[in-house]
């Protein structure tokens, strides 16, 4: 049971992490109905600049308080991803809209592709690694929890109330939603669709910037790969929650990472990738718009 | 008096077809404006021509003595052109509440409780209904909504596109009448679109005539109801 407990933990964790890549998908998919590739890789260079804050922090000033320093982290890798895919909408996305579907899902692809070629040639191939941030652990009721999961959690529940916030009470998240329900009726009452675009592609980056945050605190180690994996575990997630859908993007983020470690834990961490796929195939089978997705039957 | 909307020789296209081709229409400031037309004619297309989506591509549309065949749609709505556009457009996946607030959202919400209070006197329907969802409505419930939204803007010109269209005529005559006082009350101006032509004509100020993208009369909205060939084409077979 503790053992179990334990991997629920853990499970928690990384689905956190997942579900907060996840929106950035599952927002840009819900807007302009295409397949962000490259968020995974946006991903990884958040997690990328709050490496270089790090140890630009740790070096200028030494005994900087640790809480400090992962703010100062977040914010900047906020900005920069923010930054990075608000160009990469501007320069490589907003030219194909309206032209056929697959072209600006192949050009995602090739912006995946330079995304990482290019921080393997500035940062280098190798792991970067950090030293250990935050290392405390609690023991309750013989379950080991850390200080870093605990963090993990928090900074996720807080992101994604305030992200919940903005698209269901603000006015920009009502644009937001306007925008993704019928563009151009949307422009006839006056909503600039192209800023509401970029800005959703902001925001997206901004909560994969948080969650590239948390992945280096999480495991210390950042390489230029690592927008793949847990990119495509995002994307997953997204799907299997039902894309389109803020709430199934957490859901299916936290349920993958459950998935991920219980199998791991009981049966055989070789496959732990396997069991996360075959249960999306199996969801897909019996519920084609995933778990939370919604039919594309309007009545009119 | 300078006319609030000229639509002077516009000609619009897709890809190679020609919807419109030379269209003229002047709308005069507290007017109700209709303009009938068969299915096809390219009345819809004039009304998203109007609100640069798609642009026109020869001629020019001005709107308070200002050129916008050119500004981008979000632009000219933002000078207070509200449009109730062909399919009505509800967005399905916001409650009413939240379809009168997109409405609104040029000032901010700044006049919202005060306009929204007037949107349910005249659609008292839309105030039993506003957390219900826009995709669930019935159709005339989303007829009222999407002609509400469009008065949420506080616009200085109205465009709708086929207010009448599968509705009972019942609620037809409601909306109508609803259009009508506000024109009388507080001087709004109106454009509108009809294929239902008897009760456009009997509502409207003047009227325009379209056939193949093309406007081929105009004249007072009595004197086109009189007309022996608008009669024949549009208003003889009952009153559909």
């Amino acid at each position: 049971m503790v053992y179990f407990v334990q991997q629920l933990v853990n499970g928690l964790t990384l689905g956190s992490i997942y579900g907060m890549i996840a929106i950035g998908y599952t927002m840009v998919y819900g807007i302009i109905g295409m397949i962000n590739f490259a968020h995974g890789d946006i991903f990884m260079l958040g997690s990328f600049a709050a490496l270089i804050v790090f140890l630009l922090l740790t070096s200028l000033f030494a005994g900087i308080p640790v809480v400090l320093a992962l703010l100062v982290m977040m914010i900047v890798a906020m900005l920069l991803a923010g930054l990075w895919n608000w160009t990469i909408e501007r320069i490589a996305y907003r030219p194909l809209r309206g032209s056929f579907r697959l072209a600006p899902l192949i050009t995602a692809i090739g912006m995946s592709i330079a995304l990482s070629n290019f921080i393997q040639v500035v940062q280098g191939p190798r792991n970067k690694p950090i030293p250990p941030l935050v290392n405390s652990n609690f023991q309750v009721l013989g379950i080991s929890i850390s200080l870093k999961q605990i963090v993990i959690i928090v900074v996720t529940a807080v992101l994604l109330t305030i992200f919940w916030y903005i698209v269901n009470k603000t006015p920009l998240g009502r644009a937001q939603r306007a925008t993704e329900q019928d563009r151009k009726m949307a422009a006839l009452l006056g909503i600039d669709v192209d800023r509401t675009i970029s800005i959703t592609f902001i925001m997206g980056a901004a909560l994969a910037a948080v969650a590239g945050t948390m992945y280096l605190m999480y495991y210390g180690v950042s390489v230029f790969t690592d927008g793949f994996i847990p990119g495509v575990k995002a994307f997953t997630a997204a799907v299997l929650g039902g894309i389109g859908s803020l709430p199934g993007a957490v859901l299916g983020g936290i349920l993958i990472g459950l998935i991920e470690s219980l199998w791991s834990a009981y049966f055989s961490i070789a496959y732990k990738d396997v069991a996360t796929f075959v249960i999306l195939a199996v969801v897909l089978i019996f519920k084609p718009t995933g778990i939370l997705g919604r039919p594309e039957v309007e009545k009119v | 008096m300078s006319p609030l909307l000229h639509v002077k020789n516009v000609e619009t296209y897709y890809g190679n077809i020609r919807a419109l081709g030379g269209v003229d229409v002047m709308v005069e400031p507290g007017e109700i404006v209709c303009m009938i037309g068969a299915n096809g004619a390219g009345k819809s297309t004039l009304m998203m021509t109007i609100c640069g989506s798609p642009q026109a591509r020869t001629g020019s549309v001005i709107f308070d003595g200002q050129d916008i065949t050119r500004m981008p749609t979000h632009e000219i709505a933002r000078l207070r052109i509200a449009q109730s556009p062909e399919g009505r457009r509800i967005f399905p996946r916001m409650t009413v509440y939240e379809n009168l607030q997109m409405g609104a959202s040029l000032d901010n919400l700044k006049y919202f409780n005060e306009d929204i209070e007037k949107i349910f006197t005249l659609f008292p329907r839309l105030k039993e209904r506003q957390s219900q969802r826009g995709g669930t409505l019935s159709g005339g419930e989303q007829q009222m909504l999407s002609i509400g939204r469009a008065l949420m803007a506080r616009p200085k010109l109205l465009l709708l596109d086929e207010p009448s269209l599968g509705l009972a005529p019942l609620i037809v005559k409601g909306i109508f009448a609803a259009i009508k006082k506000l024109n009388e009350e507080e001087g709004l101006t109106v454009f509108l679109v009809e294929q239902n032509a008897f009760a456009a004509l009997k509502l409207s100020h003047r009227g325009y005539v379209m056939v193949n993208g093309q406007v081929t009369m105009s004249g007072g909205g009595r004197e086109l109801l009189a007309n022996p060939e608008v009669r024949a084409a549009y208003l003889e077979g009952g009153h559909h």
